[in-house]
């Protein structure tokens, strides 16, 4: 009798399991065939390159997407050094329960939970207007850069956290001074964990609206300069569906490249991740 | 008269002051294990925030011998060897007391230079610790750290020392392979070997053989037992028969009334064969700990 319950009771279980798992798996394929099926047939190499026309209803997203990669290269070129450079302060120059420590920390964890259209409104006032960089790449980037700053450290403060209290006694065993301890063992070693901070700060950055639509504006002209306005292609994505006309097929088809872009990312820093950890553990 | 002197520099010869001493095999001088103290405690305490971990151990360690600390677990003995290359410095909250000294330096003074304190007193820990870089870079960046560029001078430094642990033939052909990919006892024995590197003059084990297999424990034994004479050797071990094998004198650590203190004090042959303390008998008889 009481086999058969347990019996009952594990393939109700594993009925459950599958359930979730297969439940959370839909709205992704749903998503992901949705783009395809809308976008698909509008992209081409022309499409990707060329500049759009008739407010985005035809031509391409050639500028939109240079303004994109400008925006996320601002954003990271910023944050990636600050990042690290907080992230040592936390893990190395100040101990677990520091009262600065205990700030800073505090606040990127507010921070981290900001609204985007909040950030949106401090970039505006403090990029375009205060410091006078007007709406531009330049702005945009650094706004980005402040959303993305408090997941970057906090990443990268977890990967310095987990090098060994052995690696680092040794090291100061062997007389090695703090400076090339930093740069030989503690970097080398978060670079895994920095790539996987890069690649979340990444994925906001690339795929933020809000924000952006405050600082950077919209403006789909190929840009000349980080001074110029440009658009990103979330932004042109939320302009072709809500303010267009017939818009619809041109933001499939965007989102498409915005899915794939993000898909590419992710793969090439998992990639370089594994390869990186392989060549440093692994028998050869 | 007052022994202790602060000073600003800690080796006091000069030779070794002026920069890196050129690499010597250490049978090229005589192996001796004297009666000279190359290192003293005095009243060592050490606490962790409020928690006494060691109360007024006073020893010293004779130069050139190999000196065993032995004892239960969570009585001080690893915290006393941390103390000596000032390790101690680097664990929040750690506090230590009294007086240490090497030679005539006080290890404790704050104007002691710890790099340098660091190279002159070599560390290697229970489990091996290579860096995740190449077996060469690895016994590279100490030496290089250490002001050695020399190609010349860094390839044969490397070779003479991995010939001394007895790794050369095993790594010669994958110098720069992974640290990381040798085994277990390979990697202790590099990190014997990336101390060594560094020419010290006093090493601290703690309990290099205790994370290795029987044999490789055995190799790494047998090298420590070889280093006898041109280095002074303090080794932390919970083995016994191993004390008794390699240790030249053996200091006996206890938890008494929770605060480790040194129970006693001699040569191994003395502390294995008439132990003055009854705690003594009782730990190397296996009656307790």
């Amino acid at each position: 009798m009481s086999r058969q319950s347990n019996h009952v009771q594990e393939y109700c279980l594993t009925v459950i399991i599958w359930t979730a798992a297969t439940m959370v798996s839909i709205p992704f394929i749903w998503l992901m065939g949705d783009l395809l099926w809308n976008g698909w047939s509008h992209l081409s190499f022309n499409f990707v390159f060329s500049a759009p026309l008739n407010a985005g209803r035809e031509g391409g997203i050639g500028p939109i997407l240079i303004s994109t990669l400008l925006l996320v290269g601002v954003c990271m070129g910023v944050a990636v050094p600050m990042g690290m450079g907080t992230a040592l302060f936390l893990s190395e120059y100040t101990r677990h329960d520091h009262v600065l420590g205990r700030l800073i920390r505090g606040s990127l964890d507010v921070l981290a939970g900001v609204p985007s259209i909040v950030f949106g409104l401090f970039g505006n006032a403090l990029f375009c207007q205060v410091l006078g960089f007007g709406f531009s790449i330049l702005s945009g980037g650094l706004t980005l850069a402040c959303m993305v700053l408090p997941i970057l450290i906090r990443t990268v403060e977890e990967s310095f956290r987990v090098i060994s209290r052995e690696q680092r006694l040794s090291a100061a065993a062997l007389g090695l001074s703090k400076s090339t301890t930093i740069r030989t063992i503690l970097l080398p070693a978060a670079i895994p964990g920095l790539l996987v901070g890069g690649i979340l700060g990444l994925g906001r950055a690339i795929a933020e609206t809000a924000a952006l639509i405050f600082t950077s504006g919209y403006v789909d002209r190929m840009p000349e300069s980080l001074m110029d306005s440009g658009r990103s292609l979330a932004v042109h994505i939320y302009d072709l569906s809500m303010n267009v006309a017939g818009g619809n097929p041109h933001a499939y088809a965007t989102a498409l490249v915005l899915v794939s872009l993000l898909f590419m990312i992710n793969l090439s820093s998992s990639w370089i991740a594994s390869r990186w950890t392989l060549s440093n553990q692994l028998p050869t | 008269m007052d022994l202790i002197q602060p000073t600003s520099h800690i080796i006091p010869d000069p030779d070794k002051r002026a920069g890196f001493r050129a690499w010597l095999p250490y049978q090229s001088t005589e192996p001796f294990c004297e009666p000279d103290a190359h290192l003293r405690a005095n009243n060592l305490s050490i606490a962790y925030h409020d928690l006494q971990v060691l109360r007024n151990v006073t020893l010293e360690i004779n130069r050139g011998c190999i000196t065993a600390l032995v004892g239960p677990s969570g009585c001080g003995k690893t915290s006393f060897l941390m103390s000596l290359n000032r390790l101690t410095d680097l664990i929040p909250g750690c506090q230590v007391s009294g007086h240490l000294q090497m030679n005539e330096l006080d290890i404790l003074a704050p104007t002691t230079d710890l790099l340098q304190l660091r190279r002159t007193v070599g560390m290697i820990f229970q489990k091996p610790t290579v860096f995740p870089f190449s077996i060469r870079k690895n016994l590279e960046l100490p030496l290089r750290e250490h002001g050695t560029h020399d190609r010349t001078l860094l390839q044969s430094t490397i070779e003479n020392v991995l010939q001394q642990v007895g790794l050369w033939h095993e790594v010669k052909d994958r110098l720069d392979h992974p640290a990381q990919a040798l085994s277990g006892g390979q990697q202790q024995r590099l990190c014997l070997a990336r101390a060594l590197v560094l020419t010290p003059d006093v090493l601290l084990l703690d309990e290099p053989c205790s994370a290795l297999d029987p044999i490789s424990s055995g190799i790494i034994e047998d090298l420590i037992a070889s280093l006898q004479g041109s280095y002074t050797i303090l080794i932390v071990t919970h083995n016994l028969a191993q004390a008794r094998r390699i240790a030249d004198h053996v200091a006996v650590f206890w938890s008494l009334e929770g605060v480790g203190q040194l129970v006693e004090h001699g040569s191994a042959q003395q502390i294995f064969e008439s132990p003055k303390e009854e705690l003594t008998a009782a730990y190397i008889s296996g009656i307790r700990g």
